[in-house]
């Protein structure tokens, strides 16, 4: 007689745990490995000493300012467009969609150059705004426009799908009652799909906040006027670890809580749903 | 009055019908799924459009292709009752029966006024801070029916208005409808495919078969051979 549990049954059943369980630990160790390394690097005191540093401050304030307007200027054009792209049928219709994709496909790097040849001094536009004594690379409106070239596409995707998915008998009850095209969306429309909208543009000021490649390229690093959080890191792991740590653990914090933020939002949504 | 006579390809056959409804009187359409009836309410409503043909309420030409007459959909005053209810989530049971009105920008006191009467009239005045997606499917219809009504519409419309609701709230529905049809003696189209609802409110049935007219009369009237048919 086999003990119960030496039985090939339980063994069979104890591997597979034992397999599920080792799976799940090495990509969680793979993934949380290099964050945790960040923190053990430094101090928690090194750390707070160095959040004065005008350097972290300057590129904190800046990668803010930057990134909020980026996401203000993403909403208020994106969210109408979104819904025009949705609800409309025209023709280059595939294109566009595709076009709304390609930046997060698009190495960022490729996009900032893309930017430099169009609006840069001699670019194909830029030539003509610098005859009006324009001038956007390089300067802090070329860092805004990068980050709106790569971190757009997290809203406007987010916000096609809701638009997408959203029961159109609620906006055709409120045109039968009287409610114009544009009330129906900003009453009905916009606030039934306010919590995806919001889990989008939390995303999107994310994207915003770590952008590197485009705008390199675009606006150069030039501290104080162009020089954002993630490029403050690069040149401290080259100047002074110290500083690129401290801002590279920064990034995490923010990474982090967006991250929550999302969930919470998606839990909420699926809550109301 | 309403008088209807459309036509609009559609992708499995073309509907063409034509049919009147009295003011006061409610009109069973009825008819299997995809015989067309959804797609004539939302015609008449301007959420679709026809080929051909002509819709007149009270007079007024709603619709009519041949001369590019086309009235926006918020200026047609039709109440219209949808098959879910679709009562705004978001909204208390109050801002869903004044929405309507505040839309058309009316006058506060008055909105509050209107707003309390047929919150009286369906019986939900203790419900009337809540919010419309706590409701039952029940409450929720009859939010739905006093909303089109808060707009004083010329003409009244509901699809499959009893479809998941229990023999009570059906029973009350029907009392609501055929209450403030005749108050307001205006037309009502209620579609079904129901025979039972057809004989307990219409005052006249149609019955639709893939987009045509199958028959017409007084819904006791219904001959064996259509209630034989599928299209019943």
């Amino acid at each position: 007689m086999i003990p119960d549990a030496l039985s090939p049954e339980r063994i069979r059943r104890s591997v597979t745990y034992l397999g599920a369980g080792l799976l799940v630990l090495a990509v969680t160790l793979y993934l949380a490995l290099p964050i945790a390394a960040l923190f053990f690097r430094t101090t928690p005191d090194i750390f707070l000493s160095s959040l004065s540093d005008p350097q972290v401050m300057s590129a904190l304030w800046l990668s803010f300012v930057t990134s909020t307007l980026s996401l203000a200027i993403v909403i208020l054009v994106g969210t109408p467009f979104a819904y025009v792209h949705t609800r409309c049928t025209y023709p280059g219709k595939i294109l566009v969609d595709t076009l709304i994709d390609l930046p997060l496909v698009l190495p960022p790097a490729v996009a900032g150059v893309a930017l430099l040849v169009l609006y840069g001094r001699a670019g194909f536009l830029g030539h003509y705004f610098n005859m009006l004594g324009i001038s956007i690379a390089f300067t802090t409106l070329a860092v805004i426009m990068a980050q709106i070239f790569v971190a757009s596409p997290f809203y406007l995707r987010q916000a096609k799908s809701l638009f997408e998915q959203f029961d159109q008998t609620y906006e055709h009850t409120a045109r039968t009652l009287g409610a114009s095209p544009v009330r129906t969306f900003l009453t009905i429309t916009l606030p039934l799909t306010a919590g995806g909208l919001v889990s989008g543009a939390v995303m999107t000021f994310g994207r915003a906040l770590g952008e590197f490649g485009a705008t390199i390229m675009f606006a150069g690093n030039l501290p104080g006027v162009t020089q954002t959080m993630p490029l403050a890191v690069y040149v401290g792991i080259e100047s002074n670890l110290t500083i690129g740590l401290t801002i590279s653990i920064l990034l995490v914090i923010i990474s982090f809580v967006i991250m929550i933020a999302v969930k919470i939002l998606a839990y909420r949504e699926a809550g109301h749903a | 009055m309403l008088d209807v006579a459309i036509a609009r390809n559609l992708r499995d056959f073309r509907l063409d019908i034509a049919f009147a409804v009295s003011p006061g009187e409610i009109l069973v359409l009825m008819g299997s799924n995809g015989s067309g009836k959804s797609t004539t309410l939302n015609i008449i409503a301007g959420l679709l459009h026809p080929d051909t043909g002509c819709i007149r309420l009270n007079g007024t030409t709603l619709c009519e292709p041949a001369r590019g007459t086309d009235m926006p959909i918020e200026n047609r005053r039709i109440g219209y009752v949808f098959q879910n209810a679709a009562v705004f989530p978001h909204l208390t049971v109050r801002d869903n029966i004044g929405f309507g009105l505040r839309a058309r920008g009316t006058d506060p006191q008055e909105i509050r006024t209107r707003v309390d009467e047929l919150l009286g009239a369906i019986n939900l005045g203790d419900l009337a801070m809540v919010k419309a997606r706590n409701l039952s499917g029940g409450q929720k219809q009859r939010v739905a029916l006093a909303r089109a009504l808060a707009i004083r519409p010329s003409l009244l419309m509901l699809d499959e208005p009893f479809t998941s609701l229990d023999t009570e709230s059906t029973r009350g529905i029907k009392d609501l409808v055929r209450k403030f049809v005749n108050e307001m003696q205006i037309p009502c189209i209620v579609v079904t495919h129901r025979r039972t609802d057809s004989s307990d409110i219409g005052d006249r049935a149609f019955v639709l078969c893939s987009g045509r007219k199958e028959w017409e009369g007084l819904p006791g009237e219904m001959p064996e051979e259509c209630l034989a048919c599928q299209c019943v």
